[in-house]
Formats: structure tokens, C-alpha cells, sequence
């Protein structure tokens, strides 16, 4: 077991392990935000709004993570009219386009996430907010998304973990997260056990933490629902 | 008791299982079956064409010798920065990928005599103008292949550029084409015969110096195999390396590809 | 042609992850169902290996513990091979490394599924079962399996579908599956977008195909159920 090397090289995996949470954070939160609003109109009556994200979440949750960042890094890059573009400083950039796709790819889950939750409302309390007049706009703010948001807490922190894992794809793109820098230890100094234990042992404790947040939140805002 | 007995029995037949795959698979020392460890994404060298099947310099070569040395070999297809693992965890007998001698992985693994060399060069847009000082070069995007000698190099020595590293050369030579990186360095001839001169690499070109400093770019590529192995295995791809520069089947396999004499001198 | 000729090599390729998808989760069902059943037992050795392996699978990424796995394990199965004295190499095929790693990642969570599965069935079942005279045995084969299946169906059409796309990453391992296939086609042309969109596309119809099969599953095992409706 060489683990002089780890030990030698343990900063390199806390600046990996900073660059993984700073993936995560942004493509939960940015995820997050896109999700509501498109779960909602995935639960309107209105077929065309309801079809259109469908499209959107089919194509996202039915392909491979992996291949959504081929396409989008390498894909799209291959274009001169893209390398030609306004857009090219920002799809130049790796750390772009890892976000976008998780962005793309935890939005189209979460979507489906708040959508069922919804859909798992008592039928009773739309109704009697319809009776006491209640607007479409009143309704969504007040009854249904605070009481689907807190529905859909523990399915939304399993996705959650899944995103912490998927974030290791990153190294794939060149971007030196835990699993990069595993991979680049592993090729100088060719210890594979070592150099990827080390990145379990990161990501085990970051879902640790993780798992930790998403239990405090549960007990903050799923009190009413859990049996006494 | 029943549950035991069944348990018990069907640990056994795993046991026995296990023994004769093993068995079965044994290698035998003296080297009439080799597997072959090799990359498949470096071309000219090694490639996979339309067809699924390898091809290239080295699948050649490396079939050349197996049949100098009268050997039945199989090629295996190993991403670049796993062939040594691969080879330590006993999966292949020999790499042939394009893998330098340095001194560095002979602490790790033994080569044998080169079959070629090549220096290495930076390529970049054709009328790009760089200062080849490791200040002139500050803030530039290297694009290099993890785990090669070029990764290793501009790494220690271009340390105020930001080093960009691919899982493949290809990979490396996509980026540089759409522009996310500003230079890459790789081997000489890979970047010409499998970059420069393909369509994609138009208004491309070869920049700066020529690199070939023993230290960081050893004295050529040679057959990686495992130290014990280093007496037996060794000796017998040295002999049959001699052999086909001997008898012309190298020079044959180098005019088939390249332009220029990149046998190891 | 837009796939200069690959399509034979894709559709290898895609043959080829089919069978690692359907080996490994067949295998990963052995294995979820050996680990529910261990979870739910009353053996505390048990439960407590059982809780160890879904635990720390579920805490590390498929990608990591891939190439854990692959490199790593290699170097161990053969180290501990050295040791008992076993001279020369055991021959691990990359498909079946492909396979015990994806179908080891997934028993894990296939061992949830099953466990929530098993809770799901009414405990009056097996009781009337017991009470009528059958032995242990008849009442889980009989009585609990049938219905709990129901009850794990959603579970495992999510993590069929989780696994179809995970052996995406294989491809890093060296598995010449679909993904390694277009991406050598890729590499090779030059074309990236046209090669990852047709693999995108097969992954597409892999997903699509299973979730009408599923959906066909669950209505046929939900015959004589009542559903609520909202």
C-alpha cells in the first residue's frame, strides 16, 4: 500500500472535493428553480404545456448522463458556426458544460419529482380551495406547492445523491474534480486501489453530509406528514 | 440441516467453479499464448476502423513479431492510462501502445529494446505565434493525453500554463480544433499522419522546437512487460524485434505508413 | 452515408450493452433479494453486512467504484490468487468484470426496492398462511413472493432504467459497448455530434421499449387490484 503518494498529494483531492461540491451546488440550485415551474405546467390540463415538457424530461431521463455530456462538450463543439458564435466563451469553457448538462439532466428528474407530487395530493384540498375561490395562481403559491414540495422531499434527496455521483463525470471533460484528480494520481504513480479508494472515501463522507442536510430538513418540514 | 447441506454444496461448486476458470485460462511460461495490451485510439498507430477490427503500425507490428516468435497472441483493447494496471493486474502479458521507455515506468514495469522513436512537437493554428519559454507560454491551454510522457513534461515544465488532460490524444485534437485549447503536445508523427494531415487539420501546423530530452521522452517506445517476466518474455520480443528489422518486414510496415524512418536507432 | 459506415459497429455495440444490461440485472436481482432478505432477518450478522454493502455502494458514485472495481480488483483477485499459491493469472473477461461490477452497484439498490417490497406485503398474509398449516418455505414461495413482486415492480423499472444507462460508463472500463463504439467512431471522423446523437437515439429506444414493457408488467400482475382514483 503506497500511500505515500495520497498523503503527499491530499491537497490536490480537497481542491477536487471543493470543485465537486461547487458542481453540485450550482446544478441542484439552478436545477431546482427551472424544476418547479416546469412541474407544475407538466400537471396543468393544458395539453400542449404539459406535452411540450414532457418531451423535455423523456429525452433527459431516457439517455445516459454520459452521452448528454459528449453531446454538449464535444458535440456541439465540433460546430464552426458555434465556434463562431457569442456563445463560444461560454461553451468553450469545460465547467460550462459539465453545469449545463447536470442543469439539464437533474432539471428534467426533478421536474418529474414535484409533477408526481403534485399529482399525489389529496383531491380533497383542491377541491375546497376551488370552492372557497380560490385562483389557479392563489392555489399553486398557498395549498399545492408548499404541501408537494414537502411531498417530494425524500424522493427529491435520493436525486440529490444520484447528482453527487453524477457529478464524477465531470472528470470525464477534463474537469479536476475528486474522480479527475483519482484518475490523474492513478496514472503518475499507478496505485488504482489506493488512488480511487481515496475518492470513495471523499464522495462516501460528502454523501454522508449530504444525507445528514436532507434528514434535518425532513424533520423540520415533514413533521405533519410522518406518524406520531 | 437440509438448508446447510444445500448451502455447503453450493459454496463447493462455487470453489470448483472458480479453480477451473482459473485453470482453464493458465498461462503457460513458455509463452506460446500472449495477450497484448493496446490502445486502439491512436492513430496511425492503433485504431478501431469502421468495421470494429484494429488496425494500424503497431497491430502490425505487433502481429509481425508474434510471428517471429512462432507465438499465438491476442490484442486486447485498453484505454492508454490503464494499460500498466492492466498489465500489473495480470489481464495482458505485453503492451504495445506507443508506451516510452523512461525511467519513471521502468520503476514500475520493464520494456523491451525500442522499436521506435519519434520526438515530440507542440501543434497549434498554422499562423499562431508563441514564445516556447515556460513565461512566454504563461496562461496558454496545453491539451495533452493523461498519463503520457507529453503530460509529464509540460506539466513540470510549462508551469504557468494551465495543463488540459484527455483520455485520449483524439479527444485532445477535438478541443484543439474548436479552440478550447491553444496548443497540444503530442508525438510527432501521431499528430501529423493522424491530425495534420486529415481533413480536420487544415490551417493547422506543427510549432515551436523539437522535444526528444531523454529524461522526459526516454530513448524510444518499446514493449511494456512485467519485471518478472523481464528474462523470458523479454528476450524472446528482443530477438524477434531484431529479426524483423533483420529480414525487412519493419522497413515493409514503416514505408506502409509513414513517410519517414521512425525505427529506433 | 451520415455514419460513414459505423452503423454495423453501433449496432454491435448496442447489442452488446443489452446483454451486459440484462446479465447484470439478473444478477443484481439474485443479489437484491439474497440482501433484502438479510436486512429483514433476524440474524444481526446479517443485517449488519447487508447494511455495510448498501451503504457504502449507495454512498460512492458507479463511476468510481467502476474503475475501483476493474483496476483494483484485478490487482487483488490476483494477489490473493499469488498468495494461495496459484501461479498463474486467473483471466478475468472484461464482460463479466463489466458485468459483476454494474450487477454488485445495483444489488445494492435492488436490495432496497426488494426490502420496501417485502414491508409492503400485508404481515396477515403470511400469518393466515402459517395458520392454514404451510411450512415457512410454502408460505414465502406461495404467499409472500408473488405479492411483494407486485409491490417491487416500480423499484425495479427504475433501476432497469438506471442501469441500461449506467452501463454507459463501462465504456470506460474498456467494454466495447455502444458508447465505446461511438466514441471511437467519433474520434476516428471527427464528428462527435453525429455519433453521440445516434447512440443517444438506441439509448432512447432501449428506455422506451422497457418502460412500455414495464407498464404492460404492472398492469398484468395489478389484475384484481383496486386502484383509487384522484
Amino acid at each position: 500500500m503506497n500511500l505515500d503518494a495520497i498523503v503527499e498529494n491530499f491537497p490536490r483531492y480537497l481542491t477536487g472535493a471543493l470543485t465537486t461540491a461547487e458542481l453540485l451546488l450550482i446544478s441542484l440550485l439552478i436545477g431546482l428553480l427551472i424544476a418547479v415551474p416546469l412541474g407544475v405546467l407538466r400537471t396543468l390540463p393544458i395539453k400542449w404545456l404539459s406535452r411540450t415538457v414532457w418531451v423535455y424530461t423523456y429525452v433527459f431521463r431516457g439517455t445516459p448522463m454520459l452521452v448528454q455530456l459528449f453531446l454538449i462538450y464535444y458535440g456541439l463543439g465540433q460546430f464552426e458556426w458555434m465556434q463562431q458564435s457569442a456563445l463560444w466563451p461560454l461553451f468553450s469553457s469545460a465547467w460550462f458544460c459539465a453545469c449545463l448538462t447536470f442543469v439539464l439532466n437533474t432539471g428534467a428528474y426533478t421536474t418529474e419529482i414535484v409533477a408526481g407530487a403534485i399529482r399525489a395530493l389529496p383531491h380533497g384540498e383542491i377541491e375546497a380551495a376551488k370552492s372557497l375561490g380560490m385562483s389557479r395562481w392563489v392555489m399553486l403559491r398557498r395549498i399545492v406547492l408548499p404541501h408537494a414540495l414537502r411531498r417530494a422531499l425524500p424522493a427529491y434527496s435520493n436525486e440529490a445523491i444520484f447528482m453527487l455521483h453524477g457529478t464524477a463525470l465531470a472528470s470525464v471533460v477534463t474537469i479536476m474534480d475528486v474522480t479527475g484528480i483519482a484518475r490523474d494520481i492513478n496514472a503518475t504513480y499507478y496505485i488504482p486501489f489506493e488512488a480511487f479508494i481515496t475518492a470513495a472515501l471523499f464522495y462516501f463522507a460528502m454523501t454522508l453530509v449530504l444525507v445528514g442536510l436532507f434528514h434535518q430538513a425532513e424533520k423540520r418540514w415533514l413533521k405533519p406528514l410522518m406518524p406520531r | 440441516m437440509q438448508r446447510r447441506q444445500l448451502i455447503a454444496r453450493a459454496a463447493l461448486a462455487a470453489c470448483a467453479l472458480l479453480a477451473t476458470a482459473g485453470a482453464a485460462s493458465a498461462q503457460a511460461p513458455d509463452w506460446k499464448k500472449i495477450r497484448i495490451g493496446v490502445e486502439g485510439a491512436y492513430p496511425p498507430f492503433s485504431e478501431v476502423g469502421a468495421d470494429g477490427k484494429l488496425k494500424g503500425f503497431e497491430i502490425d507490428l505487433a502481429y509481425a513479431l508474434c510471428a517471429e516468435m512462432k507465438a499465438e497472441c491476442t490484442l486486447v483493447q485498453q484505454d492508454f492510462d490503464g494499460l500498466i494496471p492492466a498489465l500489473q493486474a495480470r489481464k495482458v502479458d505485453a503492451i504495445i501502445a506507443s508506451v516510452s521507455i523512461t525511467d519513471e515506468r521502468k520503476k514500475v514495469i520493464a520494456f523491451s529494446n525500442p522499436y521506435y522513436n519519434t520526438p515530440a512537437r507542440f501543434t497549434a493554428k498554422a499562423d499562431a505565434k508563441f514564445d516556447f519559454s515556460p513565461a512566454g507560454l504563461k496562461g496558454k491551454k496545453i491539451g495533452v493525453q493523461r498519463a503520457t510522457i507529453h503530460e509529464k513534461f509540460a506539466a513540470e515544465t510549462f508551469k504557468q500554463s494551465e495543463i488540459v488532460r484527455y483520455a485520449t490524444q483524439d479527444q485532445a485534437f477535438l478541443d484543439l480544433k474548436s479552440g478550447r485549447v491553444d496548443l497540444t503536445l503530442a508525438d510527432l508523427v501521431a499528430a501529423d499522419v493522424g491530425f495534420l494531415k486529415t481533413p480536420a487539420g487544415k490551417g493547422f501546423a506543427f510549432v515551436g522546437p523539437s522535444y526528444s530530452d531523454v529524461k522526459y521522452f526516454g530513448v524510444g517506445s518499446g514493449v511494456g512487460m512485467r519485471k518478472a517476466d523481464e528474462k523470458t518474455l523479454g528476450k524472446k520480443f528482443n530477438d524477434a524485434i531484431a529479426a524483423v528489422k533483420a529480414n525487412g518486414t519493419f522497413k515493409k510496415l514503416n514505408d506502409k505508413y509513414f513517410e519517414y524512418d521512425i525505427s529506433a536507432k | 452515408m451520415i455514419l460513414h459506415g459505423y452503423l454495423p459497429s453501433l449496432l454491435e455495440g448496442a447489442v452488446l450493452t443489452l446483454g451486459v444490461a440484462l446479465s447484470s440485472m439478473a444478477l443484481a436481482m439474485v443479489l437484491g433479494l439474497l440482501g433484502a432478505m438479510a436486512k429483514l432477518s433476524k440474524f444481526r450478522v446479517a443485517k449488519g453486512i447487508a447494511t455495510v454493502y448498501t451503504t457504502l455502494i449507495r454512498g460512492v458514485p458507479d463511476l468510481v467504484l467502476m474503475l475501483l472495481i476493474f483496476f483494483g480488483g484485478q490487482v487483488a483477485v490476483n494477489a490473493i490468487a499469488l498468495q494461495m499459491g496459484h501461479e498463474e493469472y486467473i483471466d478475468v473477461n472484461p464482460f463479466v468484470a463489466g458485468v459483476v461490477t454494474i450487477a454488485f452497484i445495483f444489488g445494492a439498490y435492488l436490495t432496497e426496492a426488494f426490502r420496501g417490497a417485502f414491508l409492503a406485503v400485508p404481515p396477515g398474509q403470511r400469518e393466515a398462511g402459517l395458520a392454514f398449516g404451510m411450512s415457512p418455505a410454502q408460505v414465502a414461495w406461495r404467499i409472500t413472493f408473488p405479492q411483494m413482486f407486485r409491490h417491487a415492480l416500480p423499484g425495479l423499472s427504475n433501476n432497469w432504467l438506471v442501469l441500461i444507462k449506467s452501463t454507459a460508463i463501462v465504456s470506460v472500463i474498456g467494454l466495447h459497448d455502444l458508447m465505446t463504439r461511438g466514441s471511437q467512431a467519433a474520434g476516428n471522423t471527427r464528428e462527435p455530434f453525429v455519433f453521440y446523437l445516434a447512440v443517444a437515439l438506441i439509448y432512447l429506444i432501449f428506455t422506451s421499449v422497457s418502460e412500455l414493457v414495464f407498464d404492460q408488467l404492472q398492469k398484468r400482475l395489478s389484475v384484481g387490484v383496486r386502484r383509487h382514483s384522484l
